[in-house]
């Protein structure tokens, strides 16, 4: 017979909701590279609006850790769902910070040329992707999923490169492009740190399943 | 075994329970008077060189009649640190414990196999069980005071090993309570009877007469199960304090009271040790499931 039937189903909804706040910053994610990419200031507003159910979630959350930590005072793996949840949802929410960020920056963008850039795009979807597999590792409790996370991170530091010579090559063929061009360099930045932070996730859920703690 | 402790542990149980008639507690002062030991008994450095202060337990099987309750258990226990046997009722952890001063001896029906070492001594040998009891000191669950005053209870043992001189009796009765931190609260009471003492009173007096013949190791059999959080943390912080000289092994179905004293954990199951080793392992990341299940609270 399983006993502490309520304690095991407040955690079970603790890794639900962190899901919910994970799928809320991957919407957000995918809407403002969209923003950036078509130029859609309205979308971008929207995106950095947004940024307040995060937070919303996230000091939710926190409470919730810190009831079961003084009411179940938890060992082993119940310690470490609650501790790797409480250290994981500040990584979550720089997810939605970084995505209000870049709508920002396209709702205040001035008019100007539009630029193409492949690479950018890829980085969108690369961020959306380390996201949602980062924060579903601590889910389902894949290490393997998580240690791809850590991996894919090389990718994401490659095409940020990429992005960064696309954007000098374009201030090069065309000086007046030069605000755009620095703006494009900051959301690329931002979706770099987004990368970062999915592998601070997926450290923790690492550590959620060795007790282990270690930096990659 | 001398003739005190023949009386003293030939109901272990009723003295626990403090209920001592009164016909044993003459009993008991007339064999304390009787006993004649060497004086220097009570040297605690020749003692080490022959005890140690590390327990280590090799493939243990230990049986109640033909109930089997220890399987096949082997421990290495460092010295000066304090380990903690954690498990459900019944799984033989107290059992477990009481090997390390031949307790068990006194159970009709119980047969232990395997060797128990103090240092580099089988206990189970040719050991003078008095000399093995002398540096391995037990404190019980409920508090079990002698029917006499604090002072006579401290000096009991002392006087046991053939202490006479007060002036001797009267620096170790100190020390004694000072090392359980209670001679502040009890120095103008020397003369009081102990089982006016309140419950976590009692408790701390047993352990400071534990440390009145200077073991070097401590059994504790849930030392705090009776008592309320305040007496609880005074014993912790005690226990914390006592293991800088002293080899402490407690018993506790307190979880937390093991995460927070002890360096090492051994969790027993059905008379098996599921698991042996560092505290904080244990307690963030245990190896076995069962060991997960219960410290978690799985257990049903």
């Amino acid at each position: 017979m399983e006993t502490r039937k309520i304690y095991q189903e407040e955690l079970a909804g603790l890794k639900d909701e962190l899901a919910a706040m994970c799928r809320l910053t991957e919407t957000m994610i995918e809407n403002a590279v969209r923003a950036l990419v078509t130029c859609d200031r309205e979308l971008g507003k929207k995106v950095a609006e947004s940024d307040r159910q995060v937070d919303e979630y996230e000091t939710d959350i926190e409470k919730k850790c810190l009831r079961l930590l003084w009411k179940e005072q938890p060992v082993a793996q119940d310690f470490r769902i609650i501790s790797t949840a409480l250290k994981m949802i500040t990584d979550i929410e720089r997810f939605g910070d970084q995505a209000a960020d870049i709508g920002d920056l396209v709702a205040t963008e001035p008019a100007g040329e539009e630029i193409c850039l492949p690479h950018i795009a890829a980085m969108g979807e690369l961020a959306v992707c380390m996201v949602h597999e980062s924060v579903d590792s601590f889910v389902k409790g894949d290490e393997t999923l998580a240690d791809a996370v850590i991996r894919t991170d090389d990718r994401m530091d490659e095409l940020f490169v990429a992005v960064k010579n696309d954007l000098v090559e374009q201030i090069r063929i065309n000086r007046e492009s030069g605000d755009r061009a620095i703006m494009l360099m900051m959301a690329a930045k931002y979706l770099e740190r987004i990368g970062d932070h999915a592998v601070n996730v997926a450290e923790w859920t690492k550590y959620c399943r060795t007790g282990v703690h270690q930096k990659f | 075994m001398n003739r005190s402790e023949k009386i003293m542990q030939k109901n272990p149980e009723q003295s626990a329970a403090g209920g001592f008639r009164r016909k044993d507690v003459r009993k008991i002062k007339k064999a304390a008077a009787e006993e004649k030991a060497a004086p220097a008994a009570l040297d605690r450095e020749q003692d080490k060189d022959f005890f140690g202060q590390t327990l280590s337990a090799k493939e243990v099987n230990l049986w109640y009649s033909s109930f089997q309750a220890l399987k096949n258990i082997s421990m290495e226990v460092p010295e000066k640190k304090i380990t903690a046997l954690i498990g459900p009722s019944g799984c033989g952890k107290s059992t477990f414990l009481k090997c390390f001063n031949r307790m068990n001896d006194l159970v009709p029906g119980c047969r232990v196999e395997g060797s128990f070492f103090i240092g580099k001594t089988d206990i189970y040998g040719r050991t003078d069980v008095n000399l093995l009891r002398k540096n391995v000191g037990m404190v019980f669950q409920k508090p079990n005071p002698f029917p006499m005053s604090v002072y006579d209870n401290i000096a009991y043992g002392p006087r046991t090993f053939g202490i006479r001189r007060r002036a001797e009796l009267d620096r170790i009765v100190e020390d004694s309570l000072q090392k359980a931190a209670m001679w502040e609260e009890l120095k103008d009471r020397l003369d009081r009877p102990a089982l006016g003492l309140s419950g976590g009173q009692q408790q701390r007096l047993c352990i400071a007469r534990a440390l009145a013949v200077a073991p070097g190791v401590l059994l504790m059999d849930e030392p705090t199960s009776a008592l309320d959080p305040i007496s609880t943390g005074k014993i912790e912080e005690l226990c914390c304090e006592l293991a800088k000289s002293t080899t402490i092994v407690i018993v506790t179905h307190n979880m937390q009271q093991a995460a927070r004293i002890s360096d090492k954990t051994g969790f027993f199951l059905l008379g098996e040790l599921v698991e042996f080793g560092n505290t904080d392992d244990i307690f963030t990341a245990p190896r076995d499931e069962r060991t997960e299940r219960y410290i978690t609270g799985r257990f049903g």
